[in-house]
């Protein structure tokens, strides 16, 4: 059942149902709203323009790029429009590639959600002032520059950081976390958590804490009250938060290339490298298109997701 | 209702001249440009506006550019990049417009193919004739009517001298591609993280010549040299054209395959020159050379040749070198070049083992080949 929200306006105005329905405007009024329309149209076309010029051309080119053919020498050539580059993309060795992005993705995610949710929670339960100060707190890396972190965790994981040795003092010999897998998840985690804190932190703070005690009241265990009252109450902000660490650790570039030592190929540094090393632009086009296509998805699972979000809370209030 | 009307139209005008206006707006970004590329005209070291120079990362002397700005009067507009193919796709989409470039061996053959640049007018660059006659005709620009050699060096293995005593005191590719050899060093192990290169190390082990392997299309030879490039992957601890020399002295790793003048300054920062050495293994290795060049496009020619020149006199060139650590093409360079880098074996390799080093070739379709093994070995 379509929720009275989504309705057009336009639907509710023809049906002419409750007495919510606004009586016919004079020419006057309707001149007054057309010309507000026409404000709203300008105020949004610099940015409408911005988003056609750096968006839209640019993805279209990518588009165009991906059915094109590379020359000997490396040139995209604009003719000879084919398949090929789409069909590369079932070869062992980029499906291995987009597996092992999408593996480290999905551990990324579900790292982040098991440090954040606890995090988030504590945060949403402290007294209005308290909580405001460490939204602040979660915020600050947040305006360091991204590169200096993850160099900063490049030095701490290295074989001569604290890390290493702190476990050489303990007797656990040098480690080497540095430029393995592991310490691509360990960066993409501090790299997205906020993305999964946040809205969490939105969701509890939302949540109806009513329900919980009258779920205690009923003798549910505290554990039981949690699994079947707290998580799905909040399960909108579980899944943005989830999309949020996803789409951005499939793609992820910079962390791989900079903790990862470039051993282990991911889909982001491999279409970079189509672009330069190999240039072949056809092929790096059609993977980035696939990664666009990848993200709709998952943007259009968080929409419907936000959207059902709405309906149950306008039920349970 | 007429009005209502017009103004509807009015509306979808507007709407169209902001399409149009954005249109245009694209459009002259990307068609700028154009110029007259009177290279012929150009007097030595007359300049003609200010010098757009995009080189390489790490691999100029500030103060000769400031010597240059003194001398001429132009300012310079300096930019790095980190690899050829990054310069290239600058110049082949004129996202940017440059004067001059620094290509490397291969990409001179590849920009000669694709029409990217200009010929050099040596009339204006009377300090031409102080480049080595070794340089002279070299098989990626055999008419020499494009390039003026700018550093050469080679591509070889970096180590700390306890990795070198423990294979038993000779340099070899083994240290890295066998599993037995590999074992006995310490410490971990890097690779140019550069198709070319590592497919050409792979190769130089295998005992395949570099160039008859590409100008003779030996896919198979490449395919061998990407299998074991595989089965080398899980003993490497990075791929890295970047920080090797770094990594070395910081004893991330104790081997390192890289460039020589990249070592070079490395070890000089660190005073790693007692327990650290570059080598050139016993099979040999890859040689290059990065040259002057002119964009097709390039807005100042003169400008360009002037620095060109600048940049070959003597003393500049010797200046270049004691900066970089690379050798220098230039031979009247030679009485201003520091001893320690002329007596450095890694540098100026002699002549014996000179002979066992290969330029590689530009590669044309086995380029993507190449490309692909090194891939397939991360996967």
């Amino acid at each position: 059942m379509p929720s009275l929200r989504r309705a057009k306006p336009a639907a509710a105005q023809s049906t002419d149902a409750g007495p919510d329905t606004p009586p016919s405007l004079t020419p006057a009024e309707l001149a007054a709203q057309r010309r507000k329309r026409r404000t709203g149209t300008l105020i949004a076309t610099p940015g409408a323009l911005y988003l056609l010029i750096f968006f839209v051309v640019p993805l279209g080119l990518i588009t165009v790029y991906s059915f094109a053919t590379r020359t000997s020498t490396g040139r995209t050539s604009l003719s000879g429009w084919n398949l090929n580059s789409y069909e590369r993309i079932a070869d062992d060795v980029i499906g291995g590639i987009i597996a092992r992005s999408a593996w480290l993705a999905f551990l990324t995610t579900v790292l982040c959600l098991v440090v954040a949710y606890p995090f988030a929670y504590y945060l949403a339960t402290r007294p209005p002032r308290l909580r405001a100060r460490l939204l602040v707190l979660v915020m600050i890396p947040f305006w360091t520059n991204g590169l200096v972190r993850i160099f900063a965790i490049r030095f701490l994981l290295g074989s001569n950081g604290p890390a290493s040795a702190l476990s050489e003092a303990m007797g656990f010999g040098t480690f080497r976390i540095l430029f393995t897998p592991t310490a691509v998840v360990l960066g993409m985690v501090y790299g997205f958590l906020t993305f999964m804190v946040l809205p969490l932190y939105v969701a509890l703070e939302r949540m109806d804490w009513r329900l919980v005690e009258a779920a205690r009241d009923l003798y549910a265990s505290g554990a039981k009250a949690f699994w079947r009252v707290t998580v799905p109450l909040t399960r909108s902000g579980i899944v943005a938060g989830c999309v949020l660490v996803f789409v951005p650790s499939f793609g992820s570039y910079v962390v791989p290339e900079i903790l990862g030592g470039a051993k282990t190929l991911l889909i982001g540094s491999y279409v970079a490298r189509q672009f330069q090393a190999a240039r072949n632009w056809p092929l790096g086009a059609a993977l980035s298109v696939l990664v666009i296509v990848a993200m709709l998805v998952a943007v259009a699972i968080n929409q419907r997701n936000s959207a059902n979000a709405e309906r149950t809370q306008g039920v349970t209030r | 209702m007429i009005s209502l009307a017009k103004t509807a139209s009015w509306t979808r005008r507007a709407r169209w001249l902001a399409l149009a206006a954005a249109a245009a707006l694209l459009v002259s970004a990307c068609g700028g440009g154009g110029s007259d590329n009177a290279a012929d005209d150009c007097e030595p070291g007359e300049t003609d506006g200010d010098l757009a120079f995009y080189n390489w990362a790490d691999y100029m002397d500030e103060e000769l550019l400031l010597a240059f700005e003194e001398e001429t009067g132009v300012s310079i507009d300096y930019t790095v990049y980190e690899s050829n193919e990054q310069m290239l796709s600058q110049v082949e989409s004129e996202a940017a417009i440059y004067d001059l470039v620094v290509p490397s061996d291969y990409m001179v053959a590849l920009m000669i193919e694709e029409d990217l640049l200009l010929p050099l007018n040596y009339d204006a660059l009377p300090n031409f004739s102080n480049i080595d006659d070794a340089w002279d005709n070299p098989p990626f620009d055999p008419e020499h009517r494009y390039h003026a050699a700018y550093q050469w060096g080679t591509t070889g293995i970096g180590m700390t001298y306890d990795a070198l005593d423990a294979i038993g005191g000779e340099s070899s590719w083994a240290v890295i591609f066998d599993a037995d050899t590999a074992a006995q060093v310490p410490g971990g192990i890097s690779m140019l993280d550069d198709a070319p290169e590592a497919v050409s190390a792979a190769l130089k082990y295998l005992g395949y010549s570099i160039t008859e392997t590409i100008e003779s299309g030996n896919e198979d030879a490449i395919r061998e040299a990407g299998a074991l490039l595989k089965a080398t992957n899980d003993r490497l601890v990075k791929y890295d054209s970047v920080t090797y020399g770094d990594d070395l002295v910081n004893g991330e790793v104790d081997v390192a395959h890289g460039w020589s003048g990249g070592f070079a300054q490395a070890f000089f920062e660190t005073d790693a020159y007692e327990t650290h050495v570059y080598t050139i293994p016993v099979e040999g290795g890859v040689r290059w050379v990065d040259t002057m060049a002119i964009p097709h496009n390039a807005d100042n020619v003169c400008s360009a040749h002037a620095m060109i020149n600048f940049l070959l006199d003597a003393e500049n060139g010797a200046a270049l070198t004691n900066y970089t650590y690379y050798g220098s093409p230039n031979e009247a360079s030679t009485p201003y070049i520091l001893d320690e880098i002329l007596e450095d074996p890694g540098i100026y390799p002699p002549p014996d083992v000179y002979e066992r080093l290969e330029l590689i070739p530009q590669m044309g379709d086995l380029g993507l080949i190449v490309q692909d093994m090194l891939t397939e070995a991360k996967s």
